[in-house]
């Protein structure tokens, strides 16, 4: 009777070690293929840029990321752009979003549940729809176009408070008591915030600044619109696109995969070091909602 | 009620009454009963909204204000060789609903005003001192310490959101369209004509189109929603269950789908389905097929095969959350249950199911409404194609709302049936979010599982 219990736990972890084999495959695939694409050539002389209906390149060549770096586009000014962008949208909405959280979460205030209602009504519409008024905003302030990057950083930032749900529900979590006690001592508002809250928020600190600065590197929608026409404020998603979707994608298919590479490394190696912040991000705002 | 309509109007009441003539004055020149008592920083603060407000109504508020019911009458013409501007009917219709908040706003600064000013006669009637200008402002830090934190933001929010969601919804009663467009050309109010357009089924209409993108949509979601849901909380279980080794492994692999930018991996895998692509090119080599499988050429497969990339998209994000959740499940639950002779899926039916589906109720409903928008997996695949001729305005076979709501602006510029569309997605999230929210069992029961 305990044997054969046993042989049959054996028998289905080895399943599903095969299960997860198998899954893992499928979800490696495309990364698999997008580094081995990357190292094919385009040079004609060596092999074919384009599509092909083999995975592993005949040989391994650096033509490609010699063409990202080369200079004849400007794909390290399109990774500058990104990086800008990121970079501060990461900090000013990881200050935006604390800042609107602490208020939400800890002080009392005629309208609050009005603003909270307000926010969750506003957030119904899609984020499209005023993409033609925002246009027309930034290009008064001279945003768009030459001034892409600076207006995205704006636009991103301006309606980052709407975003204060996961932050929120982590600062109901720190005991009331513990406000209570400091400013009983005397400290203010301001003080209680700044010396202990944010200091005991480290985990939705790293979460949100994270969150924020993942974002920009897939904008394309709205990226595209600001900067329509001017190849110089593009970030990599809006220049990249157009070389799959534009009708000579054969010759630039094995540049984009280099591109991609690039793109993902580091923001992979980033996202995997904080892990551990995403995960408690996402399971403690999935909880409450 | 009626009380609470009495205590808001009693300070107006008041200070037309009873107030001193400094109060009274305040009535009209804002922050100077402030002043005169001493309290510079408020006085200062009221006075200057008012002139600022002033200055805004009179040489720039005004003029747009004032063509708000008509947006504009005067066409850009050409004399001779120039070019004469008339009236811009977008910054009419924008500066309009502006300087509408404005009155609202300095409105509600002059209530504000009234207020504090009958607050301080009556402290000083009953003998006691005001707060310094010193104290104003330190209660910034600590009493008034929201307004604070809140002033930018929602300023932020007032300005990029809110006034541009109000100016689409008034778009949508306008014929704002390729004809219409400012400043070369004026468009006016037209009233309920393009609802009528979108929602009528005759030839001019385009309700046949709409209706289909619309039900698109709501399959999407739920298949987006639901196979994800499970197949992701199997996954979790099975990454969890005793004796699979190198737990954290199977995890990371998984969870470099949320690492990697998704224009990057989603536009890889576009070109891997192509008909041109690998999966096809490497079925023709091994001849199980003679010509290629048309995946995103064929209007059904094309849907299969966005559900499908779209698993391989949401498993890791539902696989995360599950594992957090499963872990939180008192162990001698099963316990009991394996001595009373449940199996596994007995176990779990009746324990693992209805905890998570009780925890993740709201996480469900977000992702619902999120897949209702969710423009990057249909646009970065297929762009809403295959095109149909059946369709009009361009829409697509796997368009969603949004995706063509986004067609509509940047390619046909036809902004006022875009604000239409962007108007029912938000009927759609509205109606959706209300009656499942209100009908799921953590919210009816919130200690349910405690």
């Amino acid at each position: 009777m305990k044997t054969s219990y046993r042989r049959k736990q054996a028998t289905s972890n080895v399943l599903a070690h095969i299960l997860l084999v198998i899954i893992s495959i499928i979800w490696l695939f495309p990364f698999v293929g997008l580094v081995l694409t990357s190292f094919r050539s385009f040079d004609p002389k060596v092999e074919y840029g384009g599509m092909v209906d083999y995975l592993i390149p005949k040989t391994f060549s650096l033509d490609n990321y010699r063409f990202l770096f080369s200079g004849q586009t400007n794909f390290l000014r399109w990774y500058l752009n990104t990086i800008i962008i990121a970079v501060f949208v990461s900090l000013f909405q990881t200050i935006v979003v604390l800042c609107v959280s602490y208020a939400l979460s800890r002080m009392r205030f005629v309208g609050r549940t009005f603003l909270m209602r307000f926010w969750l009504i506003l957030g119904m519409f899609p984020g499209f729809l005023t993409m033609i008024c925002l246009y027309f905003l930034l290009k008064q302030f001279g945003l768009t176009q030459a001034g892409a990057v600076p207006g995205l950083i704006l636009v991103a930032v301006a309606s980052s408070g709407m975003g204060y749900y996961v932050c929120k529900g982590y600062f109901d979590t720190i005991p009331k008591a513990l406000d209570e006690a400091a400013r009983i001592d005397g400290a203010t508002r301001a003080r209680v915030f700044f010396t202990m809250t944010i200091p005991m928020s480290k985990p939705i600190i790293i979460y949100t600044a994270l969150v924020a600065f993942m974002a920009p590197w897939c904008d394309y929608v709205f990226a595209s619109y600001v900067a329509f026409g001017h190849d110089e404020s593009y970030n990599v998603a809006v220049a990249m696109t157009r070389w799959v979707w534009t009708n000579d994608y054969q010759a630039y298919f094995t540049r984009f995969c280099a591109g991609g590479i690039l793109v993902a490394v580091p923001v992979t190696i980033l996202f995997m070091c904080l892990q551990k912040y995403y995960v408690e991000g996402v399971t403690g705002g999935a909880v409450k909602g | 009620m009626g009380d609470r309509v009495k205590n808001t109007f009693a300070p107006i009441g008041f200070a037309v009454t009873k107030g001193d003539w400094k109060t009274k004055i305040s009535l009209v020149i804002l922050g100077f009963g402030q002043l005169l008592r001493g309290q510079i920083i408020k006085g200062l603060s009221f006075l200057l909204i008012e002139i600022g407000f002033i200055v805004y109504l009179v040489s720039f508020g005004a003029k747009y204000f004032a063509k708000l019911g008509t947006l504009g009458t005067v066409a850009t013409q050409k004399v001779g060789r120039k070019t004469v501007y008339g009236d811009n009917s977008f910054l009419i219709l924008l500066f309009g609903i502006l300087t509408l908040f404005v009155i609202a706003a300095f409105l509600l600064v002059w209530y504000l005003n009234i207020k504090d000013n009958m607050e301080a006669e009556e402290l000083l009637k009953k003998g006691k001192q005001l707060p310094s200008n010193k104290a104003v402002f330190a209660s910034l830090f600590d009493k008034h310490f929201d307004k604070t934190l809140l002033a930018l933001p929602v300023t932020g929010i007032f300005v990029f959101t809110v006034l541009p969601i109000l100016f689409m919804i008034c778009v949508a009663f306008t014929n704002y369209d390729k004809n219409h467009q400012a400043p070369t050309n004026l468009f006016t109010w037209v009233g309920f004509d393009n609802f009528n357009r979108l929602l009528s089924f005759g030839s001019s209409g385009i309700g046949r189109t709409f209706v289909q993108v619309l039900a698109w949509t709501l399959v999407w979601a739920l298949f987006a929603t639901f196979i994800d849901y499970f197949l992701g909380l199997a996954v979790a279980m099975l990454i969890n269950k005793k004796g699979v080794r190198c737990k954290q492994l199977w995890r990371t692999i998984l969870v470099l789908t949320i690492a990697v930018p998704q224009f990057v991996s989603l536009l890889y895998i576009m070109k891997f389905f192509a008909n041109d692509g690998l999966l096809n090119g490497y079925l023709l080599k091994w001849g199980v097929i003679s010509s290629p499988i048309q995946f995103w050429v064929n209007p059904t497969l094309a849907r299969i095969t966005i559900i499908v990339v779209n698993i391989w998209i949401g498993i890791p994000y539902m696989m995360l959350i599950a594992t957090g959740l499963l872990m939180n499940i008192p162990e001698d639950l099963y316990e009991s249950a394996r001595i009373d002779g449940a199996n596994g899926w007995q176990m779990f039916r009746s324990i693992t199911l209805p905890y998570i589906l009780f925890i993740t109720g709201p996480f469900l409903l977000t992702q619902f409404t999120n897949n209702l928008n969710n423009f990057n997996v249909i646009y970065l695949l297929t762009q809403g194609k295959p095109q149909s001729m059946s369709l009009k305005e361009n829409a697509g076979s796997t368009d969603l709302l949004v995706t063509w709501l986004y067609k509509m602006t940047v390619n046909d510029t036809n902004y006022c049936m875009a604000a239409v569309i962007g108007i029912m997605v938000f009927i759609v999230t509205a109606v959706v979010s209300l009656v499942v929210y209100n009908s799921l069992p953590s919210v009816k029961d919130e200690e349910g599982f405690q």
